[in-house]
């Protein structure tokens, strides 16, 4: 793993859609078991050209998510590698057993990839904003659960997960994200990436939050505090020792998602604190509610995913820590 | 066109598959006999005649899948599997048993010869169409096999993954629908009617026969006719008899899933072992 943070974080001019188009088109040039399944959501996921260059290969399905995963555990069982698209929601909580059974149970060989996640589902609203799909997807024994925060590190991704048998959830921005890494940064399936030492507390934050989490941890600098920024990426299996050492070393963690934070990253990073070095938590995230529509960032403010809502929620945490020391 | 002889001996191996699967769920104490038996002709045509397979090869590349989306039909399948030597015959007295390899519903990684893992009903159906569109890919020859159950035919993904098997051209598709009336509450009409079962196929682009799914020669020509057809998915609707060859599960009025005693037993076998004498006679 080779992660270099660029230093200006703006935003990309490619979108993710396009990077997840051209990353898979070099990878079924090179590899003709590469198979992409959606259900007419192609062009929404910019996979057109795909199609155009390999239609044998493109299974747009239609109006049937569930028909799409079983084709796809199917292509699997004879040596396919089925790449798989749809909405977030419509990925997890639709085609929920069809996943579990089809996909996991049965010990196939798929990658699905639900776009638009949480609030960047914008004006679809509330009936495709998907706030529990990591949840969901979390239930399934085996699962990888991947949430790729730049174009640099959705190359990486979906290259890699090309070759391991398994099932993988890919949980994707499909617009235009902040640039974290340098192009070229390389990244390991499991582990964390530290973006930023610090001692006092440790953010610890996936997708669209991160840059959130970087801003709030430049502003508690300048307030004298000092934040250890986690990019959590893969939330299972999730970087227990990177949980447990920053538990250990900075005594509080504030975990930033654009989730529920009900069995999102919260719930997982709480998991491991709790069964192994119990400290302070604070969760940033959707507070157990449904979406709606709007621009994001008046629905980041309505669900409480700003980075003057981290800032708060670090500075709990950091006063539960000196009530707790202070007490023994 | 099967032989008399050929036909005769398909019986004896259908009639086996019953007496194998009662015997192992007989020993179990319970099970799943009627969804088992009124598919057995049909799967005594595939597995003793039809598919293209190689027990001492099971993965083998090249041969023909059978999927069984009513994975609650298992029971028959592994005696079918035992009878044609991919595994043991008394392997199956460990049905349903803790750590068994032989589980309720059709599982790929624990039984040798399953191809693939069912029991969510209605999922069957898009696995074997993702099966059939990769050997069309593979511009391979083998064919997959597919059972449905009649009450499992109200899943709508049953309807998606015929749906799209009729867009796609899946002739390398054939689908049994086992039509015995009855689900696990009772019959189909009381619950959900069916209608026309091979008429809704055709609706939607497959080629369709209806035939007594009883009847081994019929299975077979049946099998042969939709193998000629090009281009289209097939559909041969089973007209079958929930809990065939044992008179006492033929007219329970419940028979999905049901008790047998060690008596119950004994008196399905001494039936079976009936019908094998008249055939063999």
């Amino acid at each position: 793993m080779t992660a270099i943070l660029t230093e200006n974080r703006v935003k990309e001019v490619k979108e993710m859609r396009a990077a997840y188009c051209e990353t898979l088109m070099e990878l079924a040039a090179e590899n003709e078991n590469i198979v992409v399944l959606d259900a007419d959501l192609m062009s929404s996921m910019g996979m057109v050209p795909f199609s155009k260059a390999y239609p044998e290969r493109t299974f747009n399905v239609g109006v049937q998510e569930a028909n799409m995963i079983g084709i796809a555990a199917g292509l699997s069982a004879t040596g396919k590698i089925p790449y798989a698209h749809t909405f977030g929601p419509f990925a997890s909580r639709r085609c929920f057993d069809q996943v579990f059974l089809s996909c996991g149970y049965a010990k196939n060989n798929v990658r699905i990839t639900g776009s638009d996640p949480g609030v960047t589902a914008a004006f679809n609203g509330g009936t495709h904003m998907p706030f529990e799909d990591i949840g969901l997807m979390r239930n399934i024994p085996d699962i990888t659960i991947l949430e790729p925060v730049d174009t640099t590190m959705l190359k990486d991704l979906i290259k890699q997960i090309a070759d391991p048998f398994g099932v993988f959830y890919i949980r994707l921005l499909r617009k235009n994200a902040i640039k974290i890494y340098e192009e070229g940064s390389t990244f390991e399936i499991g582990k964390a990436v530290t973006l930023m030492d610090g001692e006092d507390v440790t953010i610890i934050a996936t997708g669209i939050m991160v840059d959130d989490a970087l801003k709030a941890a430049e502003k508690l600098k300048d307030e004298g505090i000092s934040a250890r920024v986690l990019n959590m990426f893969t939330i299972k299996p999730i970087d227990t020792e990177a949980i447990i050492k920053a538990a250990t070393e900075t005594g509080a963690i504030v975990t930033c998602e654009n989730h529920n934070i009900i069995n999102g990253l919260g719930s997982a990073v709480a998991e491991v604190i709790v069964e192994n070095h119990p400290v302070p938590m604070e969760r940033v995230g959707v507070r157990d509610s449904f979406g709606e529509v709007g621009p994001e960032s008046y629905l980041r403010e309505r669900f409480n995913l700003t980075t003057d809502k981290i800032i708060n929620r670090v500075k709990l945490a950091l006063e539960r820590k000196e009530s707790r020391c202070c007490n023994v | 066109m099967l032989s008399r002889e050929r036909i005769k001996e398909l019986k004896i191996f259908a009639t086996n598959i019953r007496i194998e699967a009662i015997k192992a769920l007989g020993n179990l104490g319970f099970g799943h006999v009627g969804g088992s038996f009124s598919i057995a002709d049909a799967l005594a045509v595939l597995y003793g005649e039809v598919m293209n397979i190689d027990p001492s090869n099971p993965k083998w590349e090249d041969r023909d899948w059978l999927i069984c989306s009513k994975g609650h039909s298992g029971p028959s399948i592994y005696a079918a599997l035992a009878l044609r030597g991919y595994f043991p015959i008394e392997d199956l007295m460990s049905i349903n048993k803790p750590g068994t390899k032989f589980p309720s519903h059709c599982d790929k990684n624990l039984t040798t010869g399953i191809d693939m893992t069912t029991g969510s009903l209605g999922q069957g159906s898009s696995l074997a169409v993702g099966v059939a569109l990769g050997h069309k890919l593979d511009k391979k020859d083998n064919y997959t096999y597919l059972i449905l159950g009649d009450g499992e035919i109200q899943e709508g993904q049953i309807w998606e993954a015929v749906s799209y098997a009729a867009h796609a051209g899946l002739d390398n598709l054939i689908t049994f629908v086992d039509y015995n009336k009855k689900q696990l509450d009772g019959f189909l009409v009381d619950i959900n009617k069916p209608f026309s079962i091979s008429g809704k196929f055709k609706s939607f682009g497959w080629h369709t026969q209806d035939i007594d799914g009883h009847d081994i020669e019929a299975i077979y020509n049946a099998i042969e006719e939709a193998k000629k057809i090009k281009d289209q998915p097939s559909v041969i609707v089973l007209d079958t008899i929930k809990g065939k060859g044992w008179n006492y599960c033929e007219t329970a009025p419940s028979n999905h899933h049901i008790t047998i005693s060690k008596e119950q037993m004994e008196d399905a076998l001494q039936e079976l072992n009936k019908q094998l004498d008249e055939v063999i006679i």
